[in-house]
């Protein structure tokens, strides 16, 4: 019986264990921090045109600790992630090769490529302010330091500081101001806060709707995810959206990219992949199914994005925000934002 | 083999299954050492240097962090101590209309993930949610600032919330507990003059320690873990810094640490409390299960407070949380009801359904062989692995794939040396890190219940097995087998039930294009798309709820008593 039971086991591993099939020709695998619902359609988009299969594999965490343990065996080609932070990490980690550079030379601008190559961006996201049309006059706040301003005293929503879209911001006020510049900022807009920081950027309008709050920080695609959900197209009519700072630096982006792994065992296909997603193709697909803004100079943006129109957006170098992350977080420890 | 037979004296191998005891033991103490690698690995990184990370956390928000855990786990274990304890207790021992079907339904709130009830919830009492509305309404309040509505999403949301759906733990044991009592006690206090309240605490509250402090554990190492509910309640528990060191920080050195400072926590209130009921030791009588116990018949005010007690958490638990999910589901219902979708509950059933029956084996390997011969290396390990249940899904998930990865890499380069082919990942990245993973998560579980159903099987039991001329594995097999049945069953289940809502874990550790319900739940409640999750979530609860029913039937069977007769007033 123990027998039948160990063989019965064994059969069971070894069924479990060969359902995986890794590194095959005419494949390529993806390690995704980006939801499945977006980058599906371009990935069966991919196959169609070049019979390459793109299996998947998305997680919110530990994508890091799992290339780095799988070591020169990770099947992992590529990894995709949708902001900075997650990119960098994974570069400085030393999980990342370089791609030539060259290759992307007309699809993507330098600022949004790793200068060895190391990663790319696809698309940018704009971090963008939301005013209630009811309650806040248009141009009453035009600008991040605007909501230090101690006048939105128990006006202003945001989610958690220490999400990486929140981080990736702080870490830019640090560039421009400086640490004790963003901790005086990151103070003063704790002291403004209508509540405890809190749900997504999407529940952050909600608030505005509801009357917790005036203002909000979000990226702006939420703003076309809500136009699409009928309960909550409301709460995006109930806003005015403020691209900021475009008398000075302009709108604070962050990216959505791409890195090749060190030890990608597709790597030709992987490549592919990237240069696919690069394309026209994609680029518009992005544009116009999740409302991103192509990294693609010339790609038609969706109806929503074109009646924003044309902004001025903040051209500092993605490095430099990586690179301040940690100390964006610790100052949100310092000033105890979230503890509200 | 041959020790087993000199020992024994003659007939060691029957049915092949008969192992020697020291086999047994070696077999045990295998795969203690095996499902404690995961904790073992979270420590082991640990050790590694992190940094400036703790003088920075203890001098801004460290202090924060280890109140707000303090609190949460104090209001947590105190709500499911009295509800699990309180309706054990009046479900065992009263008589009251409606007993019988509460029996069950007290179960239900178990097939709830916690994070599942915080969307349901949320969805309920926020500024937008139902009721508030209709106190504006009725009202003719205008904004936010013409009234006060307890926020959910607090502390005190997260303590209501985990209680209730947490103290189905200590119900299930406690209730088991209080079935197995002895009639000859309650009966010697019955002549003695003690009434039902001091029969409670002098006798059976005693009787049912063990089985009530492994329930409040339980729940308690899971209020530890949790991440998607104090996330979404923006609750800053050390969790929470656990998270911000490892994904905001990049250290995952210091979410290590902090995973380590929070099972040491673990280790010693467990210790205090094995420690001060080390002179303790309870066997049941064998016979006197079978025998009715008596029961209190209420009438009155008690009648009423007891039927509410029992309707309280069901409602909250179960009832309102469901009725919010049908009707989003109902309306979502197009968008979710896809082919995939009926791929993620088979994928769900399969791997929840295999672990189950893993960490059943697992634990009674254990918990046999500790039985057997106790040992130092044995209990250690067992203790080390119990621990799993303690760490945050998402750290567990990444200790599975470091011993795991470092197996197939180590193998890998062997093969690489002597034969020049590359074995690659043979383990890691396929379902068997994932139900490995279960395993060593719901261990705790597992080996909770089999070790104190088998704590009550009485020593003479073996002995006489033994001199009889049956070896170890064939007394394990034909006499405690049959008699933990129901303990086992139970585990099974409640296993079974907490893989179909593990989250984090699975996500790390599943292969490529491979979904079960509660990631694809995940995709949409991360996003706080509640109503994409409704079909998801209400699917994971349906399914956890087979077993639930089939275990409420096996609790009341394992008294094969009818106890609507018999009652003492």
């Amino acid at each position: 019986m123990a027998k039948k039971c160990v063989v019965v086991w064994l059969s069971v591993v070894i069924a479990l264990a060969s359902s995986v099939s890794a590194g095959q020709v005419g494949e390529v695998n993806v390690y995704s921090y980006r939801k499945p619902k977006l980058i599906d359609p371009m990935f069966a988009a991919f196959t169609e045109q070049t019979g390459i299969k793109v299996n998947s594999v998305y997680a919110k965490q530990g994508m890091l600790a799992k290339l780095q343990s799988e070591g020169r065996n990770s099947p992992a080609d590529l990894v995709f992630t949708v902001d900075i932070g997650r990119l960098s990490d994974i570069h400085k980690a030393g999980l990342t090769q370089s791609v030539d550079r060259s290759m992307f030379a007309a699809d993507i601008p330098d600022n949004y490529m790793e200068p060895n190559g190391h990663w790319f961006g696809l698309t940018t996201r704009a971090r963008i302010i939301v005013a209630s049309k009811e309650r806040i006059a248009p141009m009453a706040i035009s600008t991040y330091e605007d909501l230090a301003d101690p006048k939105w005293k128990g006006r202003i929503c945001t989610r958690s500081v220490k999400h990486p879209y929140m981080v990736a911001l702080t870490a830019s006020m640090i560039a421009y101001h400086g640490l004790a510049g963003a901790r005086t900022w990151l103070s003063g807009l704790r002291d403004n806060l209508a509540r405890k920081p809190q749900g997504n950027d999407r529940a952050q309008v909600k608030a505005i709707k509801q009357g917790v709050c005036d203002i909000a920080v979000i990226n702006h695609y939420y703003i076309a995810k809500m136009l699409k959900d009928p309960e909550q197209v409301p709460w995006a009519e109930a806003v005015n959206v403020i691209f900021p700072n475009q008398a000075g630096r302009g709108t604070h982006m962050n990216v959505s990219g791409v890195a090749l792994t060190k030890h990608a065992p597709n790597k030709d296909n992987a490549i592919k992949l990237m240069a696919f997603l690069a394309s026209e193709t994609s680029q518009e697909m992005y544009a116009q199914k999740n409302a991103e803004y192509p990294v693609k100079p010339g790609i038609a943006w969706s109806d929503l994005q074109n009646s924003w129109g044309s902004f001025k957006e903040d051209s500092l170098s993605m490095a430099v925000v990586a690179d301040n992350r940690a100390a964006a977080i610790k100052l949100a420890d310092e000033v105890n934002f979230n503890g509200g | 083999m041959a020790n087993a037979s000199t020992l024994a004296g003659f007939k060691g191998f029957r049915f092949g299954f008969d192992l020697p005891q020291k086999s047994w033991t070696l077999a045990s103490v295998f795969v203690a050492i095996l499902v404690a690698l995961p904790v073992a690995a979270v420590i082991w990184t640990a050790l590694r240097p992190s940094g400036d990370i703790w003088s920075h956390l203890i001098s801004t928000s460290l202090p924060g962090y280890v109140s707000t855990t303090l609190w949460l786990m104090l209001g947590v274990g105190t709500s499911v101590l009295l509800t699990g304890v309180t309706t054990a207790w009046l479900m065992t021992m009263c008589r009251f209309p409606g007993r019988r079907v509460f029996e069950w339904l007290l179960l239900l709130p178990l097939a709830f993930p916690a994070y599942v009830i915080a969307y349901a919830y949320t969805d309920l009492l926020e500024y937008s949610g139902a009721v508030q509305i209709f106190l504006r309404m009725a009202f003719d309040w205008q904004a936010p600032q013409d009234y006060w509505f307890p926020e959910i999403r607090s502390l005190g949301g997260a303590v209501t919330l985990m209680g209730v759906v947490l103290y189905p733990y200590v119900y299930l044991l406690a209730r088991a507990a209080f079935l197995e009592q002895s009639v000859n006690v309650l009966e010697v206090t019955r002549v003695l003059g003690h009434g039902p309240w001091r029969t409670f605490f002098r006798v059976s509250l005693p009787a049912a320690r063990p089985a009530i402090v492994i329930g409040v554990a339980l729940a308690l190492m899971e209020t530890l873990n949790d991440f998607g509910t104090v996330d979404f309640f923006a609750v800053q528990t050390m969790t929470a810094a656990l998270f911000d060191v490892w994904q905001g920080m990049g250290s995952l050195v210091g979410g290590a640490q902090i995973a380590t400072a929070m099972l040491a926590f673990v280790v010693l209130l467990i210790s205090v409390e094995r420690f001060s009921r080390r002179q303790q030791k309870v066997y049941q009588n064998v016979s006197s299960r079978f025998r009715e116990l008596p029961s209190y018949h209420l009438e009155g005010l008690p009648k009423l407070l007891a039927f509410m007690a029992c309707l309280l958490p069901i409602l909250i638990g179960f009832v309102i949380p469901l009725i919010v999910l049908i009707r989003l589901a109902v309306i979502y219902f197009d968008e979710s009801w896809t082919v995939d979708f009926r791929t993620y509950v088979l994928n769900s059933l399969m791997l929840s359904a295999i672990a189950a029956a893993g960490a059943l084996l697992v634990a009674l390997l254990i918990a046999y062989g500790q039985r057997l011969r106790g040992g130092r290396v044995i209990s250690f390990a067992a203790r080390i692995a119990s621990l799993g249940y303690a760490v945050p899904g998402a750290v567990l998930g990444v200790g599975v794939l470091i011993p795991f990865a470092y197996f197939d890499n180590s193998l890998d380069a062997l093969m690489r040396e002597m034969f020049g082919i590359s074995t690659g990942l043979l383990l890691s990245g396929t379902l068997v890190a994932v139900v490995f993973a279960y395993v060593v998560r719901f261990l705790a579980v597992a080996l909770g219940q089999v070790e104190s159903s088998l704590a009550k099987v009485s020593p003479s039991l073996d002995m006489a097995a033994r001199t009889l001329g049956y070896g170890a594995g064939e007394t394990l097999l034909r006499y405690h087998m049959p008699l933990i049945r129901g303990g086992m069953l139970t585990a099974v289940m409640i296993v079974f039930v907490d893989c179909m809502k593990e989250l984090p874990a699975t996500l790390i550790l599943r292969p490529f294009n491979f979904e079960t319900l509660a990631t694809h739940v995940y995709w949409f409640a991360s996003d706080e798309m509640l109503g994409e999750a409704a079909l998801g979530s209400l699917t994971i609860v349906l399914v956890g709820l087979i077993p639930v029913l089939f275990l409420s039937t096996m609790t009341a069977r394992a008294r094969s008593t009818r106890l609507s007769s018999g009652t003492v007033t």
